[in-house]
């Protein structure tokens, strides 16, 4: 809990940075949500979305981008192993994954006030978005809400730790950046995606970060299926991200580099 | 060569002027080796800033190599090299000789006169092993030499150094002020160098400048230094001594001890 | 200027060649995440035949010229974008002391050959789309020309860009909103986007310059918002007065910063 406060009061000293970037997600948000208002008028009712409900799902998917860090990045480690400072994080007593996990958490409290609200305030003033149904939906579009960083930190870690054994890692991050941003649901709405490529899309893990908790605020979705869904990809990524943890530990301290 | 008349400079810090130079004056003859000396946020930075056509004076008048460098930068940067001992010219993940080559062509040298010169300097300063290093990878003596090089490419009758020597180890140390030393004079090359290293101003410099408080506090040889304290001083006495009571006493006139004017070099 | 320009790219290019499977590999990259804005197209298009009025083709040409240009852009000059990195590390020093414009020296440096796979997609889209439309020569002559207009546009948006960030220094991601922004709204027909915000890119910032306005003459359509049929015809003149207030800011920016010190 401390080290969530700290990754907290860490970023809040980037305010210059965050408020630039939720000016630009809402600029993006409202560009997007033309484009959608343009397709829900040629299409009314598409995937089961009114034209309102079209335009909150965009201006919250923008407002997710700081916190989820839908680009990619948001953590210390690949610099840290570029540097070999990572030898240091991995001799700790404390689990480098766990307390990477606190600081992330603490990043995104801070991105969620500094960069989701004024997204969706503009949103919200310029073309009215829906509010949760009740205080049931809104109790389970914050636990959602929180699986979504977590699956995303999850991504994100296996990413970064993957710079141990790819001597290139911005192919790899550009290659992470397309996934997220693709099958999130970041630049469209999965349930539009046609065929056997939308029912793929919304299985993956990236659904689990933007589509997911933007269906659980919209009540899209059977909320315990949802929260369900996050938590088993929550579940893999860590374990995943615990047992590429054990390998680098192995790699760096035991054969030193 | 370098003419600096009640030069000022103000910054405002939330809200309030700060004077990081005030009516300060001196002149450089061609062939001089003049080192710069001040404590931290004395003003040399500040005034290296201004030589260089970087930052410009809010008040008084400068000229180096007869040219204003606030109103003719790129015409003076082709008459200067610099060196920042705190960060490089460089580019990190260069070979050397790369960097070397966009410098040429940053500078238009003639290739002819660039491959001489670049001889001439690499084996003057002994580059040869780490031509074709990546520039992140080189020590920070290494560096330095490379820093150097790159300034002195176009041939420039001034050269400024901005702390050369921060950070290098003896032997780096010692062959910096070596080249320094010859370049002065068997090429007549005019140098100014800020330090903290009073052994680079012992080992090189004739005449030294000292700046406090925005404010020249001494000008003179490096004998007139030490007879500031009386007895056998060293040098980091008389400097230790000036910073204090321009401390005491912020607006005492500048020390001019001697009636001895820096000689140009023979 | 155009020389040293063309010098440094050159060397510049060289230097990334020495490393050809990094370089393979990110124009890849580069022609896939801009095939991602396609696909996005391709998505929306799978559940309708027509956006803002205009059907698959006749918005692919319109992405096609906006990408295109943007790409031409984005190779050429985007790294001005970096200004900020260098005044918050003290390097624009080192580019001051130089006897090379700021703006020449910037726009080169690392240099990246490898956005010529955006450069890529945009074409190979623009060459699909007119293979679909059949646009006939004596309207055909506008897309050389919007072409250079909309990449001398893009050009000056990151000018502009650069040149804020001497004031916003800590806050580097407000050109974002303005460049890349830019590009995003390009690549849809202005008919999707509220009246207001096409009349400000239209007399405001110039966007709509790039593509919609000499794109609705390649496309022989009516203006859905009604606007003067001869603003078809002057890209050239935006890019122009674009490229001039660009180059005010840019050397006001470079004074402010060489009259503050940062």
């Amino acid at each position: 809990m401390r080290l969530i406060g700290f990754g907290f009061r860490r970023h809040a000293t980037y305010w210059a940075a965050a408020a630039a970037g939720a000016f630009t997600n809402t600029v993006f948000g409202i560009l997007r949500a033309y484009v959608l208002i343009a397709l829900w008028q040629a299409r009314p009712g598409l995937g089961g979305y009114g034209v309102v409900e079209a335009v909150t799902f965009c201006f919250l998917t923008q407002s997710y981008i700081g916190p989820m860090q839908v680009f990619g990045g948001g953590l210390d480690l690949p610099q840290r192993i570029r540097t070999g400072d990572v030898a240091l994080d991995l001799v700790r007593p404390a689990s480098l994954q766990l307390w990477s996990l606190s600081e992330d958490l603490g990043r995104a409290a801070y991105l969620f006030v500094a960069r989701s609200v004024p997204p969706t305030l503009v949103g919200a003033l310029l073309f009215g978005i829906v509010l949760p149904a009740g205080l049931a939906t809104w109790a389970a579009f914050m636990v959602s809400f929180v699986l979504g960083v977590v699956v995303s930190f999850g991504w994100r870690y296996l990413v970064a730790l993957a710079t141990c054994w790819v001597i290139d890692d911005r192919g790899l991050s550009v290659l992470s950046m397309i996934l997220t941003t693709f099958f999130s649901g970041l630049m469209l709405p999965l349930v539009i995606f046609p065929g056997w490529l939308g029912t793929l899309a919304r299985a993956l893990p990236w659904a689990a970060m933007v589509q997911v908790p933007a269906d659980v605020y919209l009540g899209k979705t059977p909320v315990a299926g949802s929260l369900a869904f996050q938590a088993f990809w929550a579940a893999v990524l860590l374990g995943a991200g615990a047992l590429a943890t054990a390998a680098a530990r192995r790699k760096v301290v035991i054969q030193g580099g | 060569m370098i003419e600096v008349d009640r030069l000022g400079r103000t910054f405002k810090v939330r809200g309030t002027v700060v004077h990081a130079v005030r009516d300060l004056s001196f002149a450089v003859e061609a062939g001089e080796f003049v080192g710069y000396l001040g404590p931290n946020g004395a003003g040399k930075s500040t005034t290296i800033k201004m030589l260089t056509g970087i930052l410009a004076p809010t008040s008084g008048r400068l000229r180096v190599a007869g040219l204003d460098p606030s109103r003719r930068r790129t015409a003076l940067a082709r008459k200067i090299g610099v060196v920042f001992g705190q960060r490089t010219t460089l580019w990190w993940d260069l070979p050397l000789k790369d960097s070397f080559e966009l410098v040429r062509l940053l500078y238009k040298v003639d290739r002819a006169v660039f491959r001489r010169r670049l001889d001439e300097l690499c084996s003057l300063l002994d580059l040869g092993d780490f031509l074709t290093t990546p520039v992140r990878q080189l020590s920070l003596g290494q560096r330095m030499r490379g820093d150097i090089t790159a300034a002195l490419l176009h041939d420039p009758p001034i050269l400024v150094l901005d702390e050369p020597t921060i950070g290098l180890d003896l032997v780096s140390k010692a062959g910096v002020r070596d080249f320094l030393r010859r370049l002065n004079a068997e090429h007549g090359t005019t140098i100014l160098l800020t330090t903290h290293d009073l052994g680079d101003i012992e080992q090189l410099c004739r005449r030294v400048m000292l700046i406090d408080h925005g404010r020249l506090a001494f000008d003179g040889t490096v004998a007139g230094l030490r007879a500031i304290v009386p007895g056998e001083a060293s040098i980091e006495e008389a400097v230790t001594h000036l910073y204090l009571s321009s401390r005491r006493s912020p607006r005492t006139p500048p020390h001019r001890p001697a009636p001895d004017p820096p000689s140009v070099t023979a | 200027m155009v020389r040293t320009y063309l010098l440094l790219v050159w060397a510049w290019t060289r230097a990334a060649a020495q490393y050809p499977v990094s370089f393979a590999l990110m124009t890849v990259g580069g022609f896939v995440t801009s095939g991602l804005d396609i696909a996005v197209i391709w998505v929306i298009f799978t559940n309708t035949t027509s956006l803002g009025g205009f059907d698959l083709s006749e918005v692919m040409f319109l992405y096609g010229t906006a990408a295109l240009s943007f790409a031409l852009a984005d190779l050429l000059f985007s790294n001005v974008e970096r200004i900020s990195q260098h005044i918050r590390a003290g390097t624009f020093d080192v580019i001051l002391i130089r006897p090379v414009s700021p703006f020449v020296q910037i726009a080169t440096e690392r240099f990246v050959p490898h956005r010529i796979g955006k450069v890529i997609q945009g074409a190979a889209v623009l060459v699909f789309a007119l293979a679909r439309l059949d646009v006939p020569l004596e309207r055909g002559w506008m897309i050389p020309v919007m072409v250079a207009s909309g990449t001398v546009i893009f050009t000056a948006l990151w000018a502009l860009g650069g040149a804020a960030q001497f004031l916003l220094t800590n806050a580097p991601e407000v050109a974002n909103a303005f460049t890349y922004g830019g590009a995003t709204l390009t690549q849809y027909p202005l008919s999707v986007y509220g009246g207001e915000l096409v009349r400000g890119v239209t007399y405001v910032l110039p966007l709509a310059f790039v593509n919609w306005q000499p794109g609705l003459y390649v496309l022989d359509r009516d203006d859905p918002l009604g606007l003067p049929y001869w603003l078809r015809f002057l890209s050239p003149v935006a890019a122009a007065a674009m490229a001039l207030v660009a180059v005010l800011a840019w050397r006001a920016g470079v004074r402010h910063y060489r009259s503050t010190g940062s």
